[in-house]
């Protein structure tokens, strides 16, 4: 709640929402004979200093009746969302308690009812129930009801889809229970946010059905028979038309913009913290006809820098692993390479050039050819980084056509070429096919003939089998190898998995909260690394070799959160040989005989940790 | 999830989605015929006399009962509604004696021609506009613009179409005396009613076709764009624009639906010889053969639009409902 | 193997040619078909397969949260009674298989047995037993870290006082380093406590760390099952051996030539 009011548009929509709740109980007690009060010889008037908004035609003045008038409409308009949610509770909820078959017929109901403007079924209800003040009131408080029921299933659905409701059904939990206790304090904010906003429709609708005389009848009323009185004369008294219309737009808006707020309180952010800036990092070797150099590059975010001063080249051909954690900047430091970081996001480097151009300046055109044509990307999720409205042939098309001047036809010829080359059987078929019917293993297939539509010089590949099985994961490796040795093309192969990197990749680079901490040739892993993170992360990871008496090696401690990369080295809080020295300074990327490592104390044997956390 | 082994028979789920979305019209338009029906038999009292008012004959009551059918068994009265039906006959007016269809069929083109207007002006506005700001404001971009418009399209989602057209005709009508503010004559008249009843759905349209474009923007496969070096222009038309569309017309679907039920409130503002005001005016006379046949048809109108938005929906998405079961 | 030569004990989880079909005439998809598995008294059997093979289906109807279609699961030789909870699970994704609305405490106390006396005690001992601090109890689950949270949910299964646990894929979404930490507590529970378990990865290094007996599951069906130090050195189905290939060498050294790739994709 704090956090809802600390906002310009919580505030002040909490107090517009106070103000006209405030009124809605003190302005009927305090001004209903004044308002009631019929003066004879002030019949019709035009604003004057006694009635500033003029007087209706038996006298009364309007602005005292507009305030009075707050009650009325404030309380139908709650008591009718209340109906409302109550029955759409009970309609929506019924499923869950009631089980499969007794559920698909009230889903079904709602379903169809839903379907029925809400104001179309308020004025058939208010011909059924009859025209008048609890006719109007039951009307909308039903007609309410079916899209509740339809939000209160679609919420309730997607909580009982999670494992923690069953986990509570596997351990015991009864069908009551599990609606009380798991699901219904997990669909709360959205339901009390809609109420909030229903209510703000359900006063708007009784306005509009008080007004076309449905509603409240006299000698009741609230401000849509004030409206609909007032439209009659509104070419002598327009404030007469315009005082209540002011009125329900405004309290319409209290109701709405509070329910705004509050669902925007609830999406919780996180914390910007501080930029701070490092010292440069070591200079790396360059090498003049490498594929990619990079140095000191940096990504950074409104408040994090989860890249801070990364330096690597990759050299014709050659296949460069990146490892580390979630959140060690590995895949931003591929997508800033590629110049794919959008705003809000940073990239700056002190050098940042592929195939001996200069990526940080100069003309964007030109830089789209090259990357367009030399670079390809492959990304982790094959179903989500294919357009899912376009077919693939014409996804693999666009590239000739943008970049080669190809004309459609030479493009699509191109295309189905190219599927062939990635081995996606009958390739002419299978081009106008969409994404969606595709298997896991022929999309990402696709997505690498996608890069070898263009002549690549590097393949950057992000977690490219991350979301694979293990024997479609080979399938896609090894083709990504034949390509590597057909065009002699070079790979960045981003991955957590340790083993891959080791087995596909010439060198390796090991990242950790944002920085290299160590690099150095793959077939040596496993016998030369010198970080003890890398040492560790190598231990920690069971494979077939493991032995299966001893208990596996742990990292003690969790990843660093890039919003709070501690002043030393950022591995320190967790590694057994941290020292003083460790905490205060960070240790700088020492190159050696063509490795480089970050650690006051490379090389000192670690004790394998324990059971950490 | 289940991969393309079903999917290689293309007629077969066409096919499926045609039964499946016919049957569900058809039991969507039996319940309403059903609830326009039984609407007359469940209003407290003699809906006849109602009409009639306290001061006509038994005899005449007794006459205009029977004249009705409403001294029959009631499945029978509902099989001679369903007969008549099917040959249009919808009875008559308590009131002025003609046909139920012939006032339907008097009164429908004006509302048609409103809805109509409407619909199409909000979305030729909205689309563009939710897609314009979109492209402009994503990633924090000008962040002014962005409040503005968000803060704009809020106020006028929330303000309702009957006030709406009362400050229009306060301030277009009234002060500056441009436009006529009542009745259905020349293209003066049309301006009003039609602004009244788009403003609201097209800012909410606008909004959302916004949402989607950024959500879209935010998308994988539109980062694979970007890696295929296209350019900007290309991207947001080709690969971020038709996907936030198809989303945008599920809601659009429901906003024509309400646009179409607020025909009511317009029609009465600006005297509009429409079936929203020929409904209003059968209310309050108790003219229950007249209110039956006009929910009848909003009911058909609703239904209708469901079922070209979802037939829309289909043609648009490769994925959407017709493939999954 | 066959399951005669597997020692009979007592408290056992059979699975007894057990069918799963989800959806309803011609769209009908077979997710197990005709299983027959056994997790031996006081042992981890490692169920392993690729992502839509059907090991979380089967899981899902040992516990009772998807009808089987056909066959029967059985515990002991009898029908299971889901009501008397002596199966439990833990599950994969930590951040959904807590309630957020709960402290630590509720979550795990709820599935303690009605009759439980001192219930904070029995608490704070499950805690200690998957090596949590006592405090743990009055957390939110947004405040632990995913490792700690699949301990949690060991904790919450085993406060259920179950005669079998069945771990679905309880390590594939935590990090790297984080993943040996809930590893090492499984084999440490299981041998102080004589669990019997079921034990389900798509990553058969993981399952080979772990398990006394590896089943293998391709398409709904148990390919292979046997003693794991039989299956990993002497595997006779294809698929499995494709498996074990694949595990020792991710990258593919090996030119098996292209098999045709039929594995429908994660979503």
């Amino acid at each position: 709640m704090k956090r809802i009011l600390r906002t310009p548009l919580g505030l002040s929509a909490a107090v517009l929402l106070l103000a006209v709740l405030v009124l809605a109980v003190i302005a009927p007690l305090v001004w209903t004979d004044q308002a009631n009060a019929v003066d004879t010889a002030q019949i019709s008037r035009g604003s004057t200093a006694e009635h500033w908004m003029g007087t209706d035609n038996l006298g009364r003045d309007v602005f005292l009746r507009v305030l009075v008038a707050t009650g009325l409409s404030v309380r139908l308009a709650l008591l009718a969302t209340a109906i409302g949610v109550l029955a759409g509770l009970v309609l929506g909820a019924v499923p869950v308690v009631l089980g499969r078959r007794a559920g698909r017929v009230v889903t079904a109901v709602v379903n169809i009812a839903v379907a029925f403007p809400a104001l179309l079924l308020a004025l058939f209800f208010a011909v059924v129930i009859g025209p008048g003040t609890t006719g109007s009131l039951l009307a909308i408080g039903f007609a309410t009801a079916p899209g509740f029921a339809r939000l209160v299933q679609t919420l309730v659905a997607k909580v009982a889809g999670l494992d923690y409701v069953a986990a509570a059904r596997v351990a015991g939990a009864g069908r009551i229970r599990l609606l009380v206790r798991h699901i219904l304090p997990n669909v709360a904010e959205p339901l009390v946010i809609n109420a909030t906003m229903a209510a703000g429709a359900a006063l708007l609708a009784f306005a509009g059905l008080s007004f076309l005389g449905l509603g409240v009848q006299p000698p009741e009323y609230d401000w849509g028979r004030l409206l609909g009185e007032g439209l009659q004369g509104i070419y002598l008294r327009p404030a007469a038309a315009i005082a209540p219309g002011v009125a329900v737009v405004v309290a319409g808006l209290a109701f709405h913009l509070f329910g705004e707020a509050l669902s925007k309180g609830f999406t919780r952010h996180t914390a910007p913290v501080k930029l701070r800036r490092t010292e440069a990092a070591s200079a790396v070797p360059t090498d003049d006809d490498a594929v990619l150099v990079v140095e000191d590059l940096r990504v950074a975010f409104p408040g994090v820098t989860p890249v801070r001063g990364v330096s690597f080249t990759v050299g014709q051909g050659e296949a460069v692993g990146i490892v580390g954690e979630s959140g060690s900047g590995k895949s931003l430091t591929a997508l800033a390479v590629a110049r794919l970081i959008e705003h809000p996001g940073q990239v700056d480097a002190q050098r940042l050039t592929f195939q001996g151009r200069d990526l940080r300046n100069g003309d964007d055109r030109v830089h789209r050819r090259l990357l367009g044509t030399s670079l390809a990307m492959v990304f982790q999720d094959p179903m989500t980084s294919l357009n899912p409205a376009m077919r693939i042939g014409r996804q693999l098309a666009e590239v000739a056509e943008q970049h080669q001047g190809a004309s459609r036809k030479q493009a699509w010829q191109r295309a189905v070429d190219r599927l062939r080359a990635v081995r996606i059987p009958d390739p002419e078929r299978r081009a106008r096919q969409y994404p969606h019917e595709f298997s896991g293993g022929m999309r990402q297939r696709a997505m690498i003939g996608m890069g070898l539509m263009g002549k690549p010089a590097l393949i950057i590949a992000d977690e490219p089998t991350t979301a694979l099985d293990v024997t479609v994961q080979r399938q896609v490796l090894r083709l990504l190898r034949t390509i590597r040795a057909a065009d002699g093309a070079a790979l960045l192969l981003i991955s957590h998995d340790i083993t891959v990197v080791s087995q596909v990749c010439d060198r390796v680079l090991v990242m950790y909260a944002g920085r290299v901490v160590e690099d150095l040739p793959a077939d040596e892993l496993h016998t030369a690394a010198r970080h003890p993170y890398t040492r560790a992360l190598l231990a920690a990871v069971p494979d077939m070799t493991t032995d299966r008496d001893l208990p596996l090696a742990v990292i003690p401690g969790r990843p660093v959160d890039a919003a709070q990369v501690p002043t030393g080295c950022a591995y320190a809080p967790r590694c057994p040989l941290a020292t003083e020295r460790c905490v205060t300074a960070h240790p700088p990327l020492e190159t050696d005989n063509g490795r480089r490592v970050a650690c006051w104390h490379a090389d000192v044997p670690v004790q394998v940790g324990d059971r950490g956390e | 999830m289940t991969a393309a082994i079903s999917r290689t028979h293309w007629d077969s789920p066409w096919l499926g989605f045609a039964v499946r979305r016919a049957g569900r019209l058809l039991v969507s338009l039996w319940v309403l015929i059903t609830a326009a029906f039984l609407m007359i038999h469940v209003i407290p009292g003699d809906p006849v006399r109602a009409a009639l008012g306290p001061s006509a004959s038994v005899q005449l009551v007794e006459a205009r009962r029977a004249a009705l059918g409403l001294n029959d068994p009631l499945w029978l009265q509902y099989l001679n509604y369903l007969g008549d039906l099917l040959t249009l006959d919808m009875r008559s007016s308590m009131v002025s004696g003609l046909p139920v269809a012939q006032v339907i069929g008097d009164r429908l083109p004006a509302t048609l021609e409103l809805a109509g207007y409407a619909a199409a002006l909000a979305f030729a506005v909205a689309i563009p506009l939710g897609a314009g700001m979109a492209v402009l404001t994503r990633g924090g971009r000008r962040r002014p613009a962005e409040l503005g418009f968000t803060a704009t399209s809020a106020v006028l989602a929330v303000v309702p179409e009957f006030l709406l057209a009362v400050g229009l005709i306060y301030v277009f009508g009234v002060r500056l005396a441009w436009l006529p503010v009542a009745g259905r004559d020349g293209f003066d008249s049309y301006i009003l009613p039609v602004l009244a009843l788009m403003i609201a759905p097209g800012a909410v349209l606008a909004r959302i076709m916004r949402v989607e474009m950024l959500a879209v923007f935010e998308a994988d496969h539109v980062r694979t764009a970007r890696a295929k070096r296209l350019p900007q222009w290309l991207i947001t038309l080709r690969h971020v624009l038709p996907n936030a569309l198809t989303a945008t017309v599920t809601v659009g679907g429901l906003l024509l639906g309400a646009l179409v039920a607020g025909t009511v409130l317009v029609e009465n503002v600006f005297a509009w010889p429409g079936l929203g005001s020929t409904i209003v005016q059968s209310i309050l006379a108790k003219d229950y053969p007249v209110v039956q046949g006009v929910v009848l048809v909003y009911g058909l109108g609703v239904l209708l639009i469901n079922l070209a938005v979802d037939v829309l929906l289909a043609v648009l998405d490769p994925r959407s409902t017709i493939r999954e079961s | 193997m066959s399951l005669s030569r597997w020692v009979i004990v007592v408290s056992e989880l059979t699975f007894e040619d057990v069918t799963v079909r989800f959806g309803t005439r011609g769209h009908a998809t077979t997710a197990a078909d005709g299983v027959h598995l056994t997790v031996p008294h006081g042992s981890i059997v490692g169920l392993v397969g690729e992502s839509g093979s059907g090991k979380s289906t089967l899981a899902r109807a040992a516990v009772g949260l998807v009808p089987v279609s056909g066959g029967r699961i059985l515990l002991d030789g009898q029908p299971i009674d889901h009501r008397a909870r002596r199966l439990q699970m833990v599950f994969q994704d930590p951040h959904s298989a807590l309630d957020p609305r709960m402290t630590i405490g509720e979550s795990i106390a709820e599935a303690l047995p009605r009759r439980a006396r001192d219930r904070r005690d029995r608490v704070a001992a499950l805690l200690d037993l998957v090596g949590l601090p006592a405090e743990c109890a009055r957390q939110y689950p947004a405040q632990l870290s995913g490792g700690q949270r699949q301990r949690v949910g060991l904790a919450r299964a085993l406060a259920g006082e179950p005669d079998v646990i069945i771990a679905d894929e309880i390590t594939s979404a935590l990090d790297v380093s984080i993943q040996g930490t809930v590893l090492n507590l499984v084999r440490d529970l299981q041998r102080r406590m004589r669990l019997s378990m079921l034990f389900i990865s798509h990553n058969l290094a993981v399952v080979r760390y772990v398990s006394d007996f590896i089943a293998v599951m391709y398409h709904g069906r148990i390919v292979e099952h046997g003693p794991a130090d039989q299956v990993l050195a002497d595997p006779q189905d294809p698929y499995t051996r494709e498996l074990l290939a694949a595990a020792a060498d991710p990258a593919g050294q090996l030119d098996l030539g292209e098999t045709s790739d039929t594995t429908p994709a994660h979503r």
